[in-house]
């Protein structure tokens, strides 16, 4: 009952101090019999545990530990005990424990004999050499460009078998996913161009201003934005929003066991889960950059009129002239192989986690980073491929 | 009745217009092992989640340890909840950290003790929970079922709490797992003197570890005494609960076994 009554009477957490100093575990030595006193319990022993090192022993004979001064005592204290106890012994020291009371004695008997099965197999931890650490981690890499392999392969199966048999698509889950990644994501997206096409034509406005030229800003913005910069941007907002959001859903579907749930029933989880995704995403992706173009230019018309007066009529009126429908085609051709990018590396990633909670957090952050980066990588492409061949 | 470790008066739990509790009166001495039963959606883990200060009660008073637990400041509660354990229906265990590392985790949080020391007493408390030594190095994914729930136990006994709680602890595991959980509850609960309540749909679990068992219908406790008794209570609800084949099965079996006391 002690336990129970000096708890929660203190008034701060910091442990020592938290018992009333009486209260402590405590040795002290009464005419060659070391006495045990005290609390031996988790909050009681920590004091102690600090001075051990410092306490003094008799220096010869038997040494004899009273434990008739034990207020209470639990696993912890016990195994205090039995720690002391053994290490006496160790140094060569005969130990004796005397006036233990009976259920003190119980539970130190108790804990003896569980800490004998207990952390016997501590693992060493095995310290790689470099070379070792580079080839285990090229390794993983290797493993990991198989796996994206193996998951596309499985991709284009599932696809193909949708093909062949267009009932098979999941037309309900493909309007929900196109729902989700394409209309609510426009306002984002139209905000996030139209400031983008702003900064642009105000970063050059001020230039062309200079020479005069104002007339060009036309060029500017609207090259730039419709070649390049629209449906890449989108292709990132949707790679950190959308990318992400697949790759959560179905690892928290892996841990819950919900991909194998689906299985057993005789679903396949790509017809479910990867394809409406991908399709969805297709679809979307082009329309979204569609709405970026729009918007991005009229960032830039905005800016021209203030800043450059260049009316929105002469504005729009120089576009056909100056920007060839290529342009406009070459920016949102790369949209579908954006979206593909985003949406196979988002559920790749998903069905990659293992485990619990953190690895799908961990899976997700490496989601985003490699959509972003294989989408910037896919844009480069198509600059160097379709650039030469004068588009 | 000074010895009473939890004592809950006039509660009342209410969920947007739905109300689980009303008027909900139980208590609990020390030594004793209770049991929540009732039926589905009867709110025996939300009662549970109230008493651990999970959730807050709509009104009424819940005592533990002789402290109020409604309205408690965030410092109080810290310190009740170093005075218990509790094992969630699924361990929630952190995915992150070994068995090890989870059990040590609120060593590490609750104490100063030396880094060495504390990996000794998580070593012990895993040996207690009866898991094997290589299991304190794995990951909770490496373990079966049974093993989570003792790990998730060894993490609730890391404090030496007084009092320990139990959300289903034999739910989802094998007869002989179950069985063997059942008998580490009654010898952890002799050896550490310790408090234990749990949620439990496991008849057998009912018969073997618990002193009396509180059923929760009508908002309320209907009954509160030792299985033997409550097993033949004539109230409707307790009646259907206890009476169907399983009820009999488990009572016929423990009946032989022990000759009612």
């Amino acid at each position: 009952m002690a336990a129970a009554e000096s708890s929660l009477t203190g008034t701060t957490m910091a442990s020592p101090g938290y018992l009333a100093p009486g209260n402590h575990a405590d040795i002290h030595s009464v005419r060659g019999v070391m006495h045990c006193k005290g609390m031996w319990t988790l909050e009681g022993i920590e004091d102690l545990e600090h001075r051990l090192a410092r306490l003094h022993w008799p220096q010869q004979g038997d040494i004899v530990l009273d434990g008739a001064g034990i207020v209470a005592i639990d696993t912890t204290g016990a195994l205090f005990l039995k720690d002391i106890i053994a290490d006496l012994q160790h140094q060569g020291r005969d130990t004796h424990l005397v006036n233990l009371r009976k259920e003190h004695q119980e539970l130190l008997d108790l804990v003896i004999e569980r800490s004998q099965a207990a952390g016997q197999s501590v693992e060493p931890l095995i310290k790689l050499s470099p070379v070792a650490t580079l080839g285990r981690q090229t390794w993983k890499k290797v493993e990991h460009a198989a796996g994206f392999l193996a998951f596309l392969g499985e991709t284009s199966i599932a696809l193909g078998r949708v093909l062949v048999w267009p009932s098979r698509i999941r037309w309900r889950i493909l309007f929900v996913n196109i729902e989700n990644a394409g209309l609510n994501a426009m306002p984002i997206v139209a905000l996030l161009c139209f400031l983008i096409g702003m900064v642009i034509a105000y970063q050059g406005g001020n230039q062309l201003k200079y020479y005069g030229a104002n007339i060009f800003i036309v060029e500017l913005v609207t090259l730039t934005m419709v070649r390049e910069l629209a449906p890449l941007i989108t292709a990132i907002i949707v790679a950190g929003r959308t990318g992400s959001a697949y790759t959560a859903q179905i690892g928290t579907m892996q841990v819950t066991e919900e991909v194998d749930a689906l299985r057993t029933i005789g679903i396949d989880p790509f017809d479910i889960l990867v394809l409406p995704k991908l399709l969805g995403l297709l679809i979307v992706l082009p329309l979204l950059s569609v709405l970026a173009d729009i918007l991005s230019i009229f960032g830039g018309m905005v800016v021209a009129y203030l800043l450059l007066d260049v009316s929105f009529g002469e504005f729009v009126k120089r576009i056909p002239t100056v920007v060839s429908p290529f342009s406009f085609l070459f920016g949102i051709i790369k949209a579908p192989a954006f979206a593909a990018v985003i949406a196979l590396v988002g559920c790749y990633q998903g069905f990659q986690v293992r485990g619990g909670a953190d690895s799908v957090g961990r899976q997700t952050t490496e989601s985003v980073v490699q959509a972003i980066f294989l989408v910037i990588v896919v844009d480069a492409l198509f600059a160097i491929f379709l650039g030469t061949k004068g588009f | 009745m000074a010895d009473l470790v939890i004592e809950i008066r006039g509660l009342k739990t209410q969920f947007g217009s739905l109300v689980i509790h009303e008027n909900l009166d139980l208590s609990v001495r020390r030594g004793e092992v209770v049991a929540l039963v009732g039926g589905s959606g009867s709110g025996k883990t939300t009662l549970l989640r109230e008493i651990i200060m999970l959730t807050e009660p709509a009104a009424g008073s819940i005592r533990l340890f002789d402290h109020e637990v409604v309205g408690a400041s965030r410092h109080e509660a810290l310190l009740l909840s170093r005075r218990f354990g509790m094992l969630f229906q699924r361990g929630a265990l952190f995915t992150s950290l070994t068995i090890r590392e989870n059990v040590a985790t609120p060593l590490h949080e609750h104490t100063h003790l030396s880094l060495k020391s504390i990996d000794e007493i998580a070593d012990l408390k895993i040996a207690l929970a009866g898991l094997p030594a290589n299991a304190a190095d794995k990951y909770p994914a490496e373990l079966s079922g049974g093993m989570i729930k003792r790990a998730g136990l060894a993490r609730a006994l890391a404090l030496d709490p007084e009092l320990l709680f139990l959300d289903e602890p034999s739910a989802g595991l094998d007869p002989v797992s179950a069985n063997a959980l059942d008998e580490l509850i009654v010898q952890l609960k002799e050896s550490l003197r310790l408090t234990v309540v749990l949620v439990t749909h496991d008849l057998d679990s009912l018969w073997r570890v618990t002193d009396r068992v509180a059923f929760l219908g009508e908002r309320r406790v209907i009954g509160y005494d030792s299985i033997a008794k409550l097993s033949r209570s004539e109230h409707p609800l307790i009646k259907s609960y206890f009476s169907g084949p399983r009820g009999r099965a488990a009572q016929a079996a423990q009946e032989q076994a022990w000759n009612p006391r």
